[in-house]
């Protein structure tokens, strides 16, 4: 039993989700002064930043640490957890959305910030956040009904009807995955009458069959639950849908967080909680892993439409990383396997979130997401050009950028599991990631203007708002995540560091039951 | 022999170009065109650099120097200094520094002139990178550098369609082969748990011992194949003469695109000297080699017919090193050094005459010697040197190689033959390049030709002049350059000793003579020639450069016809797939563990139990046949309410209120709904469409309720629920357990429930305030094809 009261800095754990949930609030009441939104909205993030920094280098410094809600000690209670692992996808999942709050100042209207944009923006990291965070299984199907319904509402912002046709899509087939996880969930509590993650994991460890048919039932459902989270083909299908209807913005946040937020559960619950699962479903991780890296390559090289391109790559990216938590079922590679896929996720969070914003830009000066219709953005900004240049070698895996190292990790594992396809898999499809973004490249910024643009000469484009072109808020947010791709890139070390120690902490679960049930665990 | 470790100067001369890269750009602005010669100081300090590490590595010496970069993962940014890395080293700081002073001179007054230097740098810092890495992660990313430049350099002049074809092209054949080095350098570091090449070296058999030999060298190959543009991946490289010429001259003659040959006599004490080797290598060599200098031929550009001779030595090169014969390796040496003088001097010269005269046509030129004496001087010695004449470089190096081929005892015949071939076709281009725009009448061209500035013909010179005088000191070469590059290629310290003018009448002397009498007589025909090939390929019709073109558009076409099959837009289809994929979870596992639930033994329950059971069945049959929409969900209904009362009878009171009013409200709220939507009361679906969906919806349900079954028929671990019923009261203060639980036990589940029901509120005050603009996406504008569904989300 925990009878020492709580240590001021592990009251950290609860902070991203304090932050967020008590300034949503306050920005929900303050809703109609649409010019504070922007300034409240952007204050608490950059607090949120503050508070998951803060809490990642108490991470760092002290190991996994657990708060008990209410002090109802585990498995009672519901226990919020940071290792390194949660740890350092809230503090990258808050730097995005810090970004994105900024950029929101000039593509947000008026009547969105009035309808909650910002509330509906903090809230979701409330989501994301304690999804990262939390200890407690039913907890965590809590947190995504949060993250869903705020990820719904951003997504009607505007209200067009492309939008609500993707949000109908969005929300109906996302609600069947959470509902599976639900449904998941109370199995398992059937089958071990507890919650607590840790609980679950020791349970597991402690079964004489872990290959019984009712937990592989259930271990199935929770792939296919959050393989729709995480938009893995062939479940997949609300996500083209969905992701170019909405604001820039949103686009940017969604591509880089939501995603991520399943690929994270699968890695919790498959690698903390269900290793002996994830064992005998090493081959369906890895042949679903295929398929999305190449569906995901493949569609964003059928694309004109570029949010719709980058929508692709976001799910070859899923692939990546579900590549990592299927090698992970061999114990000798697990710890690479998963820091890949880590890594990977920090990378894809960073980097789709600034692809779509540069979108947005694109959209700004050349008045178009179409490549048919976009051209001559070389001669416009060479700098922009340069950040998108960076941009697309990063999400292609090429050196020195922040996708190539995951990616050489990823192929490593493979390799070193035999898993010699599914290697192949994630270089081709970088391969085919580079075809689709060189495309972007030469038509919007090398041709001198839209198809049928005059070879050799070039045309004066105009955009969709180019007086927001001069505003900080719009490059301030691009350029630190550019930064990022560019220092992961170049000093990896603090990253791989950060991953090694995160895949350690779930697949060697012992430091985090530790902290959940306290010394005598 | 072990290396020793050195300082880290050598590293900071790998990365001194990419500061320079950055300087450049400010400097430009400053001192326009004359920038170069400030700049040109880089490569020129560097060069004097690698000067130092002649001597020693000349004993047989050699070098590492490491830094540590992703410690975590086994990363260091390394260099490995020995003859064939000193070698490239100064190739690459040698006639960089001229080419940074030739692109002064030859972009002079470009508005993006400062660009253009810092492309270069960055090149050439990836370039001596890759020649000098150590640590083959690190390696790796110069060597994607280096394509990611070349890309950039090739599509410099961006706004024609041309260039921009040939730089993607560029990047996705170098690229897509960088992937396949990668793959084998990590099958290398898994197989032998090294990473760098030097420890590698160091016990050679270590690759041919691990069992994945094969796999290796063919994704090794698969890298330095595309990257020296062997056949078939050799188009690329001609395209890429859309680059301004300091580029051609620089990356596509004398350095990038020997970064694969690089690779193949870097490896070759690893993968070299085996069956496969000497099989694979000479096949693509030899027909690289022909394919190149043929093609060569029928160009009347002078660029391109630099660039397929360019194809040709790289082909020639490979089939060399592919012999794995220790003269034939020699000479490949040697013919490596020879071809990087004077391939980059002609270039450069190349790009004058077009920079001057306006043209680069050789049939719209002539008689230039007189307007352009320096640069005719420097493209006549060069030239010699590529024809293989004495006293040049080039000439040891034909006389080296052929001994070697002769020598080479499996297939010295055939190699011997193709090499005499490409080389006197080679000569025919070499004679064609000097001869054609200089001597003979002078030709009016676009502009009054005159000689070119300083910046301009000081390279092409002094290349020229260092081809002449390296075999001039003959012996010294052999011994400073020559010797240790082969020490590198063989593994072991290898004297070389190399004399300007054969001391006896020998096999390889007769066959120069054979080379250079085929030469000048097929340069005679020339014309003919030219019209024979032309009419050969128009009659073949396609080649890999189409084949390329083909390639993309089946991806791409490949691409947008599986999209649109996963893709459809319809939700019917989504739902469907999406629970026949739940239909799969939840029916596979126990089917396959054979650990469906045996049938419970049935309790006795009174009649109005079962009635009531009956009709939940009833309902759900409903829905399956229903005709119409509402129908079915007031059949949904029927079958909730049955439930409700299931629960109220079995002790469950709160959890049967709850259902009663979900229910009810569902009902309403979606018959409400149906009477706003404008859909047809009646399911238009097929029977078959129909069926499926009944089969699939009953499959999940069957599913769900069989692992439900089974789970409740194991014992279920109550911790919770008798640690909840026991404090609830006691500790927590509250008797309805449910609502302790729901407030305190587990209140921060509460609470985000709470967050849902005000963001579920929010949604729908945004929905019905924000008016829904007018149709300005679905409303499909008119030049609407059959592309564009777009509008649509799908």
């Amino acid at each position: 039993m925990i009878t020492t009261p709580i240590a001021a800095g592990d009251w950290l754990i609860v902070a991203p989700s304090l932050i967020t949930m008590l300034g949503g609030a306050l920005c929900l009441m303050l809703r109609k002064h649409t010019d504070l939104q922007p300034k409240l909205g952007i204050t608490l993030l950059g607090a949120l930043v503050l508070a998951s920094f803060a809490l990642l280098v108490r991470v760092l410094d002290h190991g996994v640490i657990t708060m008990v809600m209410g002090n109802w000690l585990p498995p009672f209670g519901i226990a919020v957890t940071a290792d390194t692992l949660g740890a350092t996808l809230t503090f990258i999942g808050s730097v995005v959305a810090f970004c994105a709050g900024v950029f929101g100042m000039k593509t947000v209207s008026n009547s969105g910030r009035r309808y909650g944009f910002y509330p509906f923006l903090l809230l979701l990291m409330t989501g994301v956040c304690g999804s990262f965070l939390t200890a407690d299984i039913f907890n965590l199907y809590v947190w995504f009904e949060v993250l869903l319904i705020s990820s719904y509402g951003l997504l009607i912002l505007g209200n067009d009807r492309i939008q609500l046709d993707g949000a109908v899509k969005y929300g109906v087939l996302n609600l069947v995955g959470t509902n599976l996880f639900l449904i998941a969930t109370g199995l398992l509590y059937g089958i071990f009458g507890t919650l607590n993650m840790a609980d679950i994991a020791i349970k597991v460890a402690e079964l004489e069959n872990p290959a019984s048919g009712t937990l592989a039932t259930v271990a199935a459902l929770y792939f296919l639950a959050f393989a729709m989270k995480a938009a893995a083909f062939p479940v997949n299908f609300w996500l083209p849908a969905s992701y170019h209807t909405p604001n820039i913005v949103v686009s940017a946040v969604f591509a880089g967080l939501l995603t991520k937020v399943g690929v994270y559960a699968l890695i919790r619950i498959f690698v903390l909680i269900l290793p002996a699962s994830l064992g005998y479903m090493a081959d369906i991780f890895g042949l679903v892993a295929i398929v999305t890296l190449m569906t995901g390559a493949l569609g964003a090289l059928a694309q004109t439409e570029i949010r719709r391109l980058l929508g692709y790559l976001v799910i070859a990216g899923i692939g990546s990383m579900l590549a990592g938590v299927a090698v992970a079922s061999n114990s000798e590679v697990a710890t690479l396997a998963i820091s890949g896929a880590i890594f990977y996720a920090v990378h894809s969070i960073i980097v789709m979130t600034a692809l779509y914003m540069s979108a947005g830009i694109m959209n700004m000066m050349g008045g178009s997401y179409n490549l048919r219709k976009l051209g001559g953005l070389y001669q416009k900004s060479i700098a922009f050009a340069g950040v998108f240049l960076i941009l697309a070698f990063a999400v292609s895996g090429l050196p020195p950028f922040s996708g190539f190292w995951p990616k050489i990790m990823l192929v490593d594992a493979a390799f070193k599991d035999d898993r010699f396809w599914l290697g192949a898999a994630i270089l081709v499809s970088g391969f085919l990631t580079t075809l689709a973004m060189g495309r972007i490249w030469i038509f919007a910024f090398w041709r001198g203007g839209p198809e049928g643009t005059p070879d050799g000469q070039s045309v004066e484009v105009s955009g969709s708002s180019q007086s927001d072109l001069a505003s900080g808020a719009i490059w301030l947010p691009l350029g630190i995540l550019t930064a990022l791709v560019v220092y992961f890139g170049i000093q990896p070390e603090w990253m791989i560091e950060l991953s090694t120690q995160g895949a350690s902490s779930v697949v060697d679960p012992f430091g985090y039951i530790r902290s959940v049930f306290g010394e005598q665990g | 022999m072990t290396p020793a470790v050195i300082d880290d100067t050598t590293l900071y001369a790998v990365l001194a170009p990419f500061a320079a890269a950055v300087v450049a750009p400010f400097l430009t602005r400053l001192l326009k065109h004359n920038a170069a010669w400030p700049l040109a100081l880089v490569p020129a300090l560097i060069f004097l650099h690698f000067v130092g590490f002649i001597e020693p590595v000349s004993r047989g010496e050699t070098f590492v120097a490491a830094k540590a970069w992703a410690p975590s993962y086994g990363i260091n940014f390394s260099v490995y200094v020995d003859g064939l890395s000193t070698l490239f080293g100064l190739l690459i700081s040698g006639i960089g520094t001229f080419i940074i002073l030739y692109a002064g001179g030859y972009l002079k007054g470009h508005p993006q002139q400062g660009r253009f230097f810092s492309f270069l740098f960055m090149f050439m810092g990836a370039m001596l990178g890759l020649v000098l890495g150590n640590n083959l992660i690190s390696l790796f990313i110069f060597w994607e550098l280096t394509s990611i430049t070349s890309f950039l350099l090739i599509g410099f002049d961006h706004l024609r369609a041309a260039s921009r074809r040939a730089a993607i092209q560029a990047l996705v054949v170098t690229g897509g082969g960088g992937l396949a080095l990668l793959a084998g350098f990590i099958l290398i570091i898994s197989a032998t748990g090294e990473i760098e090449m030097s420890v590698l070296l160091g016990s050679p058999d270590i690759i041919k011992d691990s069992g994945l030999y094969l796999p290796i060298f063919l994704l090794v190959l698969g890298g330095a194949f595309t990257k020296s543009a062997q056949f078939p991946f050799h188009f690329w490289l001609p395209n890429a003469m859309e680059a301004p010429t300091p580029v051609s001259a620089y990356l596509h003659s004398a350095t990038m695109v020997k970064a694969g040959v690089y690779m193949l006599m870097r490896m070759h004490p690893l993968l070299g000297d085996t069956v496969l080797w000497t099989t694979v290598l000479p096949l693509f060599g030899g027909v690289t080699l022909l394919v190149g200098t043929i093609l060569a031929v029928r160009q009347t550009d002078l660029k391109l017919m630099l660039a397929y001779t360019t194809v040709a030595s790289l082909g020639l090169l490979v089939m060399l090193t592919g012999t794995s014969h220790e003269k034939a390796l020699e000479g490949a040496v040697l013919y490596l050094l020879a071809h990087s003088l004077f391939k980059g001097a002609l270039f450069m010269v190349a790009g004058t005459i077009d920079h001057e005269a306006g043209t680069r046509d050789v049939t719209k030129l002539g008689g230039l010697r007189k307007a352009m004496p320096v640069t005719f001087v420097a493209a006549c010695l060069a030239a010699l040197s590529m024809a293989g004449l004495p006293p040049f470089i080039g000439f040891i190096a034909k006389e080296v190689l052929y001994y070697g081929t002769w020598g080479w005892l499996e297939l010295g015949l055939p190699i011997t033959i193709t090499a005499v071939v490409g080389n006197s076709l080679m000569l025919v281009i070499a004679a064609a390049v000097a001869i054609k725009p200089f001597f003979g009448p002078k030709v009016e061209t676009p502009k009054h030709a005159h000689e070119g500035p300083v910046l301009l013909f000081a390279g092409p010179v002094v290349l020229a002049l260092t081809g002449l005088f390296l075999a001039f000191i003959a012996h010294t070469t052999g011994i400073l350059f020559v010797g240790p590059t082969l020490s590198s290629l063989l593994g072991t310290f290898t004297e070389v000793d190399l004399h300007l003018w054969p001391t006896k009448i020998n096999a390889p002397l007769i066959l120069s003579v054979i080379t250079i009498g085929l030469g000048i007589f097929l340069f005679t025909q020339l014309d003919r020639l030219r019209e024979i090939i032309a009419s050969i390929l128009k009659s073949i019709g396609w080649g890999p450069d189409q084949g390329f073109d083909q390639f993309v558009s089946g991806i791409v076409r490949f691409a947008t016809w599986l999209t649109r099959l996963v893709q459809t837009g319809k939700m019917q289809t989504y739902m469907l797939l999406t629970f026949f994929f739940t239909a799969l979870a939840v029916l596979l596992p126990g089917y396959l563990t054979n650990s469906f639930p045996a049938m419970p033994k049935l309790p006795e329950h009174r009649f109005y139990e079962w009635g009531i059971l009956l009709i939940a069945v009833l309902g759900l049959f409903a829905i399956l046949v229903a005709r119409t929409r509402l129908t079915a969900i007031v059949s949904l209904g029927v079958q909730g309410f049955a439930v409700a009362l299931i629960f109220m009878m079995f002790g469950a009171p709160d959890l049967s209120f709850t259902q009663f009013m979900v229910e009810t409200l569902s009902v309403v709220i979606l018959a409400l709904v149906m009477t706003r939507l404008n859909l047809s009361p009646r399911d238009h679906r097929t029977v078959p469409a129909r069926l499926l969906a009944g089969v699939v919806a009953v499959a999940v349900g069957l599913g769900l309720g069989l692992t439900l079954l089974s789970i409740t028929q194991q014992p279920f671990d109550s911790t919770l629920s008798v640690f909840f019923t026991e404090f609830s009261r006691s500790i927590a203060h509250g008797r309805n357990i449910v609502n302790v639980i729901l407030v305190d036990f587990r209140g921060f589940d509460t609470l985000g429930e709470i967050a849902v029901v005000v963001l579920a509120g929010l949604c729908v005050l945004a929905l019905i305030r924000v008016r829904t603009k007018p149709d300005t996406v679905l409303d499909p504008p008119p030049e609407r094809t059959g592309q564009s569904q777009n509008a649509e989300a799908r």
